[in-house]
């Protein structure tokens, strides 16, 4: 299954679900990437992790982790 | 709107995202009227102030910034409580319009509540200027409450938003908020309402429900508690038929093929989308200034190198700067000779006696005019820090260090509070509360106040510049020293399986940047110097005339009264009662002691208690005498100062910070064991490459240093060590 993790930076996906539960599924859904929503990854930070992506028309920083659990296409 | 004759003011909730302006807002509508309020029954410290419109008054709440009423953070659930449990009269929603579609998120859960409210259309002037559009009147037909469009940066727009307010207030309509979830969520909360009408209040009963469904625990027990014993009878009553309810959200999942907040979640984002479609028109997308800004900033060469840039800038200007020269002249010639020396004229003048001079001019000018010379430095150091916080660097930071600081069990939030405590300890403690993994927050807190605070820099002065002679490399290793405790408690610490707690993601916003208001940094800095202003006249004020009587009386030749050298004076007796604990340091004498033991009260009490005890009007030995004439002595004490248990005001809040008796005990005792393997093997190791002969000191210092290798080194244990493993606990013998 392709994950947010695997989208280089520049590229575009659109979100499937988001695994996990309790606080870690809800606190990244909170934040607008929701099933169906189009992120864009801008860039990663000068040590390779976190990310940053457009949700929204908002940016947004991530762990690689977290980034591990949302599923995308 | 004038026919209400009611006399109590009203209680107006201020909510919002972070970032949205919240606090601008909260500002422009109280001015000067602020201050902390006590809620009970919700612990929190939530600022309050007074607005005033047309005549009438109210009661603003600013609630701690939310993304969400999830029951996941500590901000979360205070917000909810309070709106739950204080029953405010009214609810002003600031949104950010440049960022409506997750501003607007927060929306919809509060107009589930059924409390009247307004939503405040905020940075309307930047969304014009960007050349989109919002059609206001449609997006308050479809959320069904008034919106009013406000600029909180410009003061624009507050009139009309009080007015509507207060309106709305009055008339105690709950918003007409009629969004609808997909056929089957709908078809389960209708299911679930019948069954939970009886034991929820009527008009949060939508809110419950949807609460209900997401299998909310807080909210179930919410309702069990019930606000009156009637309720609580209720609810029992009830106990089984809530059974009824978990086949019903199990049912609705399996249908959807997806968990209960995440189906809220999505169709209330979906819902959003629909409305912002219809009430929004974006022009073409270009690249904002924050972004042009970003590509330097966070750049992946550039973003360490400049961050680095500027936190030197910023301790050059406040403590190299600001603090070598207005430090030096408010210490000697504001306070020694425009207050203390004509002071002391009038005194003598005026016929007072001996001891009442000494008591006013030494005891209290001179105790609390030591803390009182560090306001300035203190100034531009918090000016400067509420600077790149208001302007939205502070985030660009968290994300620039989260990787590195995270092998240290931290945060890249943890970054803010180690900066904030090097300010002070209090509000730096304070601001951990922004670290979402507990893990890392409780990491954060016990670490935070190993880093210098201002109250600590007096010390280093005095130690590099009187007894090292201002060799150069002694103060920055002070800091130097901070940093490395930091770095190797974490790695030590996180290995514990204390430290392990619920994963919890790190999201982390990188807000548009922008122009930081005067009237927030003034704000900003105020509160942070405000509780150390206070600690000068209160705690260190008393404390310098209890040490004043204290070193001025003693029991000479069986008789109590006023003595001549400080050797019979009831201070020197304390502190030999605990000289011996500091003996295999370097420190083993009863000034130190007692300079070390009043440290706790305030950490710039130890410089004034050694200004106290080595004047030479005392008949005091020098400074250099104090540690036995041995510069290794006098590092070590003050790296022990230095690392220690911080004052009490930072252990109060650690205390409440933690929120667990257990965790602020364990805090306490690796503080102190901290500093205690620290100072040791600074002293005996120093002593024994310096040619002294090998000791018992020696030996224990080697074992430490061992011990601490081997903590550090051993491999993470598969399996959590259990609580309360202390494995360093030999260090404090």
């Amino acid at each position: 299954m392709k994950t947010l993790k695997d989208i280089p930076v520049g590229g575009s996906a659109r979100v499937l679900r988001v695994r996990g539960e309790g606080a870690l599924q809800r606190r990244i859904m909170d934040m607008g990437i929701t099933k169906g929503c189009l992120l864009q990854v801008r860039k990663t930070a000068p040590l390779g992790d976190p990310i940053v992506i457009l949700v929204r028309g908002y940016q947004l920083s991530l762990r690689k982790a977290d980034a591990a659990l949302i599923e995308v296409q | 709107m004038t026919t209400a004759t009611r006399t109590a003011p009203l209680k107006v909730a201020l909510v919002g995202n972070p970032n949205s302006g919240k606090t601008t807002l909260f500002n422009a509508l109280t001015g000067s009227t602020q201050h902390v309020g006590n809620w009970p029954g919700v612990t929190v410290d939530a600022k309050e102030g007074r607005a005033r419109c047309g005549g009438r008054e109210a009661r603003v709440v600013d609630l701690p910034g939310v993304y969400s009423l999830a029951p996941y953070t500590s901000e979360e659930v205070v917000t909810r409580d309070f709106l739950i449990l204080e029953e405010p009269d009214v609810i002003i929603n600031i949104v950010d319009a440049t960022n409506i579609e997750r501003n607007l998120y927060l929306s919809t859960q509060l107009l589930d509540m059924g409390i009247p409210q307004v939503i405040a259309l905020n940075m309307m002037d930047l969304v014009r200027k960007h050349g989109d559009e919002v059609d206001v009147r449609g997006l308050s037909e479809a959320l069904g409450v008034p919106v009013v469009e406000i600029s909180a940066l410009r003061g624009q727009g507050i009139a009309q938003l009080l007015e509507q307010a207060f309106a709305a207030a009055d008339e105690g309509i709950p918003p007409f908020f009629n969004r609808k979830f997909s056929y089957r969520v709908e078809d389960a909360l209708a299911r679930i309402a019948k069954i939970v009408y009886p034991v929820v209040p009527p008009e949060h009963l939508r809110w419950y429900t949807i609460k209900f469904f997401e299998r909310d625990e807080r909210i179930r027990a919410r309702a069990a508690q019930g606000h009156t014993q009637h309720e609580r009878e209720d609810f029992s009553r009830h106990q089984e038929l809530l059974g009824d309810i978990e086949p019903i959200i199990a049912g609705c999942e399996a249908q959807l093929d997806d968990t209960a907040p995440s189906i809220i979640t999505g169709e209330s984002y979906d819902f959003i989308e629909r409305v912002v479609a219809r009430t929004v028109r974006r022009s073409v997308e270009e690249r904002s200034a924050s972004e042009r800004i970003d590509a330097v900033v966070t750049h992946r060469l550039l973003g360490l190198p400049l961050f680095v840039l500027l936190i030197f800038t910023i301790y050059y200007l406040s403590v190299t700067v600001v603090g070598g020269v207005v430090t030096n002249f408010m210490d000697k010639t504001f306070i020694g000779h425009w207050i203390q020396a004509p002071l002391s004229a009038v005194l003598v003048r005026g016929g007072a006696a001996l001891w009442l001079r000494s008591l006013i001019v030494d005891g209290i000018i001179g105790g609390v005019g030591a803390v009182v010379s560090f306001i300035p430095q203190m100034v531009v150091l918090f000016m400067l820090l509420a600077l790149l916080e208001d302007c939205g660097y502070m985030s660009r930071i968290a994300f620039l260090l989260d990787r590195a600081l995270r092998r240290f069990g931290l945060s890249g939030r943890s970054f803010i509070p180690l900066l904030i405590s090097t300010g002070c300890g209090v509000p730096g403690i304070m601001s951990a509360r922004t670290i979402e993994q507990e893990s890392e927050r409780r990491m954060t807190i016990i670490t935070a106040t190993f880093m210098p605070c201002s109250a600590k820099l007096p010390l280093i002065a005095l130690i590099a510049g009187v007894v090292f002679g201002g060799l150069w490399w002694v103060a920055p290793s002070a800091y130097f020293l901070g940093i490395a405790s930091v770095v190797f408690s974490g790695l030590i610490l996180k290995k514990l399986g204390r430290f392990k707690s619920k994963v919890s993601p790190f999201v982390l916003e990188l807000p548009s940047y922008h122009v930081p208001t005067a009237r927030n940094v003034t704000r900003s800095v105020w509160e942070r110097i405000s509780a150390f202003v206070k600690k000068a006249f209160t705690i260190i004020l008393l404390l310098s005339i209890l040490l004043w009587f204290l070193s001025r009386f003693g029991f000479v030749g069986g008789r109590f009264g006023m003595v001549t050298s400080l050797d019979h004076s009831l201070v020197a007796g304390i502190g030999n009662l605990f000289a011996w604990v500091f003996a295999p340091l370097g420190f083993g004498n009863w000034r130190a002691s007692i300079a070390t033991l009043l440290g706790l009260t305030a950490k710039e009490q130890i410089v004034s208690v050694i200004g106290i005890l080595t004047s030479k009007s005392a008949g005091a030995p020098p400074l250099t005498m104090l540690f036995g004439g041995q510069r290794i002595a006098a590092y070590a004490f003050m790296a022990f100062n230095l690392l220690c248990i911080p004052c009490v005001v930072a252990v109060s809040t650690m205390i409440s910070e933690m929120k667990s008796r257990s965790w602020a005990l364990f805090t306490l005792t690796w503080q102190l064991g901290w500093a205690y393997a620290v100072a040791l093997m600074i002293y005996q190791l120093g002593m024994w490459a310096s040619g002294a002969v090998f000791g018992p000191g020696t030996a224990a210092a080697l074992l430490v240093l061992a011990a601490l290798l081997f903590a550090l080194l051993r491999p993470k244990p598969a399996r959590g060590d259990g609580p309360g493993c202390h494995k360093e606990g030999s260090e404090e013998s």
